[in-house]
């Protein structure tokens, strides 16, 4: 988990993730559409290839890079459980709200 | 509960969570709900059996606060922190820093209430002192959601 962190946290690894979540492409495609260098792109891409994150094939000389979502998806199920955590503690502060609610309803009067 | 939005939660940056969530209530209120240490103590606590022990708010800029965590007799989790800011009803940020130090020191609680049509939503961020400590604050979350049974969470729905 931290690895895949670690991976997208570099502005230009980011950019090749977005860029091949429409689909796999080239390296040579990547390297215009950044404005990259060529050795720069490949050492990112194997940084992201080390995290698990792309998958690289040949395909007539081309090397074709294309994403892997099982490490993204382990993200997301990550950030769901620690929203899961608070939610249940603000499903509680709802419950203390509405309580406060109905107290200053009572004494008749709106305090702002 | 109806009518509450869902907790949203995001990285903004790479140091930061932020979560955002509407209650169904004026934001003088939910403010109440977050200062005052007997309203706090009876909903900022869990998963499972932990329990907010200590309370402890000395509401003024450069006061104190004190929150202790029990789970039994001898497991416990300590935060201290210190008042920063105190603007009722829309802002109130505050240092925490966790006793055994899982997020290599202090980070900053900024929580920000902004009302609409007797709403509040409410923006809650916490800036930590680097990514590593960010990531170990979100994992932590994890561990103990995992640890969160269905049944329980079912149990929260209907209240």
């Amino acid at each position: 988990m931290i690895e895949t962190l670690q991976a997208l946290a570099e502005p230009n690894r980011f950019q090749i993730v977005e860029l091949l979540r429409d689909g796999p492409r080239p390296v040579g495609d990547m390297v215009h559409r950044l404005g990259l260098r060529q050795p720069q792109v490949s050492k990112h891409l194997r940084v992201l290839s080390d995290a698990g994150l792309v998958d690289m094939r040949v395909d007539a000389q081309r090397r074709i890079y294309a994403l892997r979502p099982a490490p993204l998806k382990e993200l997301e199920v990550w950030i769901e459980r620690y929203r899961r955590v608070w939610e249940a503690k603000f499903q509680r502060l709802d419950g203390v709200l509405a309580e406060l609610k109905a107290k200053e309803k009572k004494r008749g009067r709106t305090k702002r | 509960m109806k009518n509450s939005g869902t907790l949203k939660v995001t990285t903004p940056s790479d140091r930061e969570i932020t979560m955002t969530r509407i209650f169904d209530a004026p934001r003088h209120l939910v403010f109440e709900a977050w200062t005052k240490p007997e309203l706090v103590k009876r909903w900022l606590y869990g998963p499972d059996d932990w329990r907010l022990a200590v309370c402890e708010m000395d509401l003024r800029v450069g006061g104190a606060l004190r929150f202790v965590w029990r789970h039994s007799a001898e497991q416990s989790m300590g935060m201290s922190g210190v008042f920063r800011e105190i603007a009722p009803p829309d802002r109130l940020i505050f240092t925490e820093i966790w006793d055994e130090d899982w997020t290599g020191g202090e980070a900053l609680n900024t929580l920000i209430f902004t009302e609409h049509a007797g709403k509040t939503t409410m923006t809650q961020t916490v800036l930590y002192s680097s990514r590593a400590a960010r990531d170990g604050a979100l994992k932590t979350g994890m561990e103990h959601g995992a640890a969160v049974s269905y049944d329980r969470l079912a149990e929260l729905l209907k209240s």
